[in-house]
């Protein structure tokens, strides 16, 4: 198992990281808190700590803590728009439900 | 599920945290922050209650920036150094501002880098600078009334601002420390705050009278997307030109004499000022000139006197109104709306000159000194995402078409005008030359056919095109323009997949009439522009004719006879005396002459080459051992 983008995400990533002009690629993770226990975290990377798992997809780089990874592995990251709302969405096997936004989740 | 945006690191935000966004009306003479408090859209005012913030900057030797009212108490007593309507030059290059600059008393230096900037005793500044002090003061305003960090923003600019000027407005946010989520056009802005974008369809008027400029614009909501029809307008033209008719009224009926100090002038604009705006709640109101050595002057200023002042100015902005109307192909009964914005719209004479020239009573519920920035707020607030599940579609549009410079100094246009953002075209050219190796893209805007009348945006280079017979190389011109306005330009050649590309940064700049100019002249020039592109193709035909033909006699004399070469020569002289004049039956028929002439001598290069091809390397060996 491992964690992906979508074509689509992994050239947002790209130029989003193009414009910013540093980072070594996207870090994702978990962390607890919100209404349904857990919220995902999406930044960008400064740095890679040695205990990171790093996914390599599409060319960029996914940057993962172990701790996170249990409930993070086989997502797919996408990104999309709805209207003039556009990010990145998560599609998460472990997920058992998550609150009405999606903002936080349960395993 | 919810979108999630990347964050810095560490600051991804706890769900259902709301984002802070502010919309900010960066303007001419004031300028205005607004933000959504209690569910509704509100402009944020200062600790003195004052929603405006005027457009001012001064710098001092020892270092201190005043930004406001402060600053533009001081503009009398230190021009130098205090500067005011410094939108004006965002995006400009020194010859532009320079010109611009000229009634006013700064002190111009063109720096590294071409960005021209102003000298004051606090060292030079640019216009971005200039402007990012406007803005960081907005910024902590809304800080202050949130109690917490604000750095997202939607700031409006005008419909005709052009990639330069949106751009230098983008840097001066980023001076700011503020995150431009989107540059809305000021017209849509202060459409949106009347809510007309949840309407289906429409045509609106949005009359915006400043203190100081004049804009018209005709917009179309179609498909939940704002596009700008046309727009007009004097730049020289407001309320403070109502403030001074009325002061010349008093100067001359108290027989105030022309040569009277600064004080005394100064009151009198004052007082010209405060009886204009009693006469929008009263019939009439007492003015008084105290005058040294004459004495007090009194009389009445009722409402009758006033519409004789400022008429003729009102008119004038009648003018623009019918041409936009005009260019934007609409009638006057099919405009669904006309919204107001600017102070001077508060004056009963302007709006029923308006209602009277529109056949409707304009929209006139929002402050109109505080719509456009209630429009950018609203939108803020969409793009921030802190209003899920509420359609609210809302796109800008491309001002003037995008495109770039082909042989012979003519426009493709790869985005053109009113395409809505973010979008990307993207159109496939060659090389012109037989192993040309590199090209140099030149990006223009506006909407003429020749590049010498349009606006010239950038150049790049695109290098390393492996030799290939002219026409062979496929090179993909692709342009971006994001969110907000900007523009990036991208050359790849397709088999070897080397690329260059650019982003479109101020270069150098024209006058907002210059602008508005430019897209009346394409409809007015429409035909000539189409005779001046077709003498030019068939120019450019001629000129690859004369090239490849040079080229094949170099290169296989042999294969003609002397009357042959000669006549190959006559017919290439007589193009190229033909392709010299302005006749394009004439250009082209000297083309179709070279072309028979060369016909048979075309026939037995194919020919020889062929022979070559069939037999492979031993001719080559053989030819160069014979």
């Amino acid at each position: 198992m491992a964690v992906t983008l979508t074509a689509n995400a992994a050239e947002r990533v790209r130029a989003s990281l193009a414009k910013r002009g540093r980072g070594e690629g996207l870090r994702l993770g978990v962390r607890n808190s919100g209404c349904s226990g857990k919220a995902y975290v999406v930044e960008y990377a400064d740095r890679i700590e040695p205990e990171d798992q790093v996914y390599e997809s599409h060319g960029v780089k996914l940057i993962v803590d172990p701790k996170s990874l249990v409930f993070l592995d086989g997502t797919e990251l996408d990104y999309t728009r709805e209207g003039l709302n556009e990010g990145f969405k998560f599609s998460n096997p472990n997920v058992k439900n998550s609150c009405g936004c999606g903002e936080s989740f349960n395993v | 599920m919810a979108l999630l945006q990347i964050s810095e690191p560490g600051q991804t935000p706890a769900p259902h945290e709301r984002r802070l966004a502010v919309g900010i009306d960066l303007g001419t003479t004031n300028s205005l922050v607004a933000s959504m408090r209690h569910g509704a859209p509100e402009t944020l005012p200062d600790e003195q209650g004052h929603h405006l913030l005027p457009s001012v900057v001064r710098y001092q030797a020892s270092g201190n920036v005043t930004v406001g009212a402060d600053a533009l108490a001081a503009a009398h007593d230190d021009p130098l150094n205090t500067i005011a309507s410094v939108k004006r030059f965002m995006g400009r290059g020194i010859e532009d501002v320079k010109r611009l600059g000229k009634s006013m008393p700064y002190r111009f230096a063109a720096g590294d880098s071409n960005v021209p900037r102003i000298e004051t005793v606090g060292g030079a500044v640019s216009a971005v600078e200039v402007s990012a002090e406007i803005l960081r003061v907005l910024k902590h305003r809304a800080e202050a009334t949130f109690a917490g960090e604000v750095r997202d923003a939607v700031i409006t600019v005008p419909a005709y601002f052009d990639e330069a000027q949106r751009q230098a407005t983008k840097d001066a946010a980023r001076i700011a420390g503020l995150n431009v989520m989107r540059l809305l056009s000021e017209p849509t802005a202060a459409a949106v705050a009347y809510g007309l974008d949840q309407s289906p369809e429409g045509v609106y008027a949005i009359y915006d009278l400043g203190g100081g400029t004049f804009d018209i614009s005709i917009l179309r909501l179609h498909k939940g997307v704002f596009e700008v029809l046309a727009t007009g307008g004097n730049s020289a033209l407001g309320g403070d030109d109502m403030d001074h008719a009325i002061a010349e009224w008093m100067m001359r009926e108290a027989r105030v004499p022309d040569d009277a100090d600064h004080k005394t002038l100064r009151r009198l604009l004052r007082d010209a000022r405060a009886a204009k705006e009693a006469l929008s709640a009263n019939d009439g109101v007492r003015v008084v000139v105290d005058l040294p050595n004459q004495g007090a002057w009194e009389a009445t200023l009722d409402r009758m006197q006033l519409h004789a002042l400022i008429d003729p100015l009102i008119e004038q902005t009648i003018a623009p109104c019918r041409r936009a109307l005009r260019d934007a192909g609409v009638r006057r009964e099919q405009v669904d709306g006309v919204v107001l914005v600017g102070g001077a719209t508060r004056i009963p004479r302007v709006r029923d000159k308006i209602a009277e020239f529109f056949g409707r009573e304009p929209l006139s519920d929002i402050d109109p000194d505080k719509v456009v920035a209630i429009g950018a707020a609203i939108q803020a607030d969409v793009l921030a995402g802190n209003r899920r599940g509420e359609e609210m579609l809302l796109l800008d549009v491309i001002p003037l078409s995008l495109g770039i410079e082909i042989m012979g100094g003519m426009v493709e246009k790869i985005i053109p005008r009113n395409t809505t953002i973010p979008a990307a075209k993207a159109q496939d050219f060659t090389t012109y030359k037989d192993g040309q190796t590199a090209l140099l893209a030149h990006v223009v805007q506006g909407e003429r056919e020749m590049v010498s009348d349009c606006r010239s945006l950038a150049r790049f280079e695109l290098r390393g095109i492996p030799p290939m017979a002219a026409g062979a190389a496929r090179i993909r011109v692709s342009f971006q323009v994001d969110a907000d306005g900007l523009l990036n330009v991208s050359a790849r050649e397709q088999t070897t997949g080397v690329e260059s590309q650019v982003t479109v940064k101020p270069s150098y700049g024209l006058t907002d009439q210059e602008i508005e100019q430019m897209l009346r002249d394409s409809f007015t020039h429409a035909h000539e522009d189409e005779a001046a592109r077709s003498l030019r193709e068939v120019q450019v035909d001629a000129d690859r004719l004369i090239e490849a033909v040079q080229g094949a006699v170099a290169a296989d004399a042999r294969l003609l006879d002397e009357k042959e070469r000669a006549e190959i020569e006559v017919a290439t002289n007589a193009l190229r005396v033909a392709r010299n004049g302005t006749d394009v039956q004439g250009i082209r028929q000297a083309i179709s002459v070279l072309e028979v002439a060369t016909r048979e001598f075309a026939q037995r290069r194919m020919d020889a080459s062929v022979r070559k091809a069939l037999s492979g390397h031993r001719v080559d060996e053989f030819d160069t051992s014979a």
